[in-house]
């Protein structure tokens, strides 16, 4: 089933990204133009040819500049051209090439940089405290809350519901981890096991240090095309065939924790648009947003590439694995390569897009791979953006 | 994929050697709660639970808004909740908001408060601190029990008004 809307084809003919480290000398400026360049040059484009530029950055608070969409704008190459910054919290780095899509994809551009950086290692004494504004100043401000507690509410809520255990739900951080260990860009790379997790630091029981992504520094940046641009340039371009994205309310104290409702809005948008009917046959390898490691497994499933719940029994069977049926994280997700918020959801969207290039060095996977898919997710809990490519 | 990622990473001892600029900034706000929430927040002195009900699609919202998210109209009317409900979920926090390190966990959960029924999809729901030890947390034996709001003597119309929720024995 496809929709009868009337767009371009779009392709992405280029990417680049930063190391992922807990702090870099670079500044924010400097990493957005480390990652364009390199977007840039394996696209073999250069600035002039570029006539629209897509930023994202999540909370200014982490960078500590406020307005990091115009600071960022001449490192991603921004200047004098119609440049902007989207903005959906933890789900801004697949938003990025969202809108960069439909700039393209509505006949408004031709060639579009799409760049996002994230700084957090600024924030002293840690970027934690950083979060205090987000909550709602009157209602849950005074009870002091950090960000932790919130998924951590929501991982508990999730064990309970589908009786999952903390054990089953350590596999996504030893296999993340260990795909880390082939990506050159990876800060938390290591083999790990599920003891090392379940004895790791407490930090909000369920959640402990291990089932968490670090605190990163990084950027990433994407060349996106209209389909003539991308046949001039590249003979293996790959499509951007389904996008989809969704905002939830704040009130997520008033409604079910166990499963993202958001994200299956998100993913069916994006599924109707590729023509998908069923997710876990159709798409061969996937990067769902990973910050926890239970958040794999619960995206997994609002992303219906599992039925509710059963996420967990594929993960058991290997179905995830880099050499399994529908490879997750290949890349080494956020707990393995590192979280710069928005950098990090490109970065998820760039590991899709060499996968299907077949550009992924030793991050390749086995399968041979025709249609992916990224993810991913943030604010209070509600929003998620979903993106589908195929070579 | 380039084989050389560019990015210069520090050494731990670097990230000691650090210029901080040093200054406090004057941003205090003075936030206005709004209609519904300063209702809530004096049914909170009086020791009530006070929300707002949208008539079309029967969701009672609590903390209260004046419009209804989904019917994008104006909420109908008052109603008083139960200080009592369901604990949806809870955790232990071990670290404080600026991430030090807390000896003695911090118990914080979601309550669904009466009237609502475990098959509603959206609730009134309250995230406040529960009274209870670490050890009902691990063993997850805290969720699905009834608990009570235990409120302070000295209420001034706060969210803080209410000390925890405890389970109802």
């Amino acid at each position: 089933m496809r929709t009868n809307l009337y767009f371009r084809r779009v392709a992405v003919i280029g990417a680049g990204l930063t190391l992922f480290k807990r702090r870099l000398l670079e500044t924010p400026q400097e990493l957005a133009w480390e990652a364009s360049k390199k977007a840039l040059d394996e696209a073999g484009l250069e600035l002039k040819d570029i006539d629209c530029v897509v930023i994202g950055s999540a909370p200014d608070a982490f960078d500590g500049v406020h307005m990091k969409g115009e600071y960022l704008s001449h490192g991603s190459g921004g200047i004098r051209k119609m440049s902007s910054r989207v903005f959906v919290g933890g789900a801004t780095g697949v938003m990025v090439p969202i809108t960069a899509w439909y700039h393209v994809a509505s006949g408004l551009c031709e060639k579009v940089l799409a760049v996002a950086e994230e700084k957090m290692s600024p924030a002293r004494p840690h970027p934690q405290s950083v979060f205090r504004y987000i909550w709602d100043p009157i209602i849950e401000k005074p009870l002091n809350p950090n960000l932790i507690w919130i998924f951590a509410m929501e991982m508990h809520r999730y064990m309970h519901v589908n009786k999952i255990t903390k054990e089953e739900i350590a596999l996504v951080s030893v296999k993340n981890k260990k795909n880390a260990l082939d990506n050159p860009y990876a800060q938390a790379a290591a083999n790990i096991t599920v003891d090392d997790v379940l004895k790791s630091e407490v930090l909000v029981w369920p959640v402990q240090l291990l089932d968490t992504s670090p605190v990163s520094d990084g950027a990433a940046a994407m060349v996106i095309t209209s389909e003539d641009v991308a046949r001039r340039y590249t003979d293996t371009p790959v499509w951007i065939e389904g996008v989809g994205w969704t905002l939830d309310n704040t009130e997520w104290t008033g409604r079910e924790l166990a499963y993202p409702r958001y994200l299956e809005h998100a993913a069916l948008m994006a599924y109707k648009m590729a023509g998908i009917e069923r997710p876990n046959k159709e798409i061969d390898v996937i990067e769902p947003y990973d910050p926890f490691d239970y958040k794999e497994l619960h995206h997994i499933e609002g992303l219906k590439i599992a039925k509710r719940g059963e996420a967990t029994k594929l993960l058991k069977e290997g179905v995830f694995d880099k050499d399994g049926d529908i490879p997750s994280s290949p890349s080494g997700g956020l707990l393995g390569v590192g979280n710069p918020i928005a950098a990090a959801g490109l970065m998820k969207t760039i590991s899709i897009y060499w996968q299907l290039k077949g550009t992924a060095g030793r991050m390749q996977v086995k399968k041979p791979v025709r249609t992916g898919l990224a993810q991913a997710w943030g604010d209070l809990m509600q929003a998620s953006t979903v993106i589908v490519m195929r070579n | 994929m380039s084989e050389t990622p560019s990015g210069t990473p520090l050494k731990e001892e670097d990230l000691k050697k650090v210029n901080t600029v040093v200054y406090k900034p004057k941003a205090e706000y003075a936030y206005s709660a709004g209609q519904a929430q300063s209702k809530f927040l004096l049914g909170l002195k009086e020791k009530k639970i006070i929300g707002r009900k949208c008539n079309k699609c029967g969701r009672v919202y609590v903390p209260p808004r004046m419009y209804c998210d989904d019917c994008f109209r104006p909420t109908d009317e008052w109603v008083e909740v139960k200080d009592e409900g369901i604990v949806e979920t809870v955790v232990a926090s071990f670290i404080s908001w600026t991430r030090e390190r807390m000896e003695k966990p911090e118990i914080v959960g979601v309550i669904r408060l009466f009237p609502s029924s475990d098959r509603d999809w959206v609730f009134p729901g309250l995230f406040h601190r529960i009274c209870a030890d670490f050890e009902d947390v691990k063993n997850m034996s805290l969720f699905g029990k009834k608990v009570k709001a235990v409120w302070r003597e000295n209420r001034v119309g706060s969210i803080d008004d209410i000390e925890c929720f405890e389970v109802v024995k």
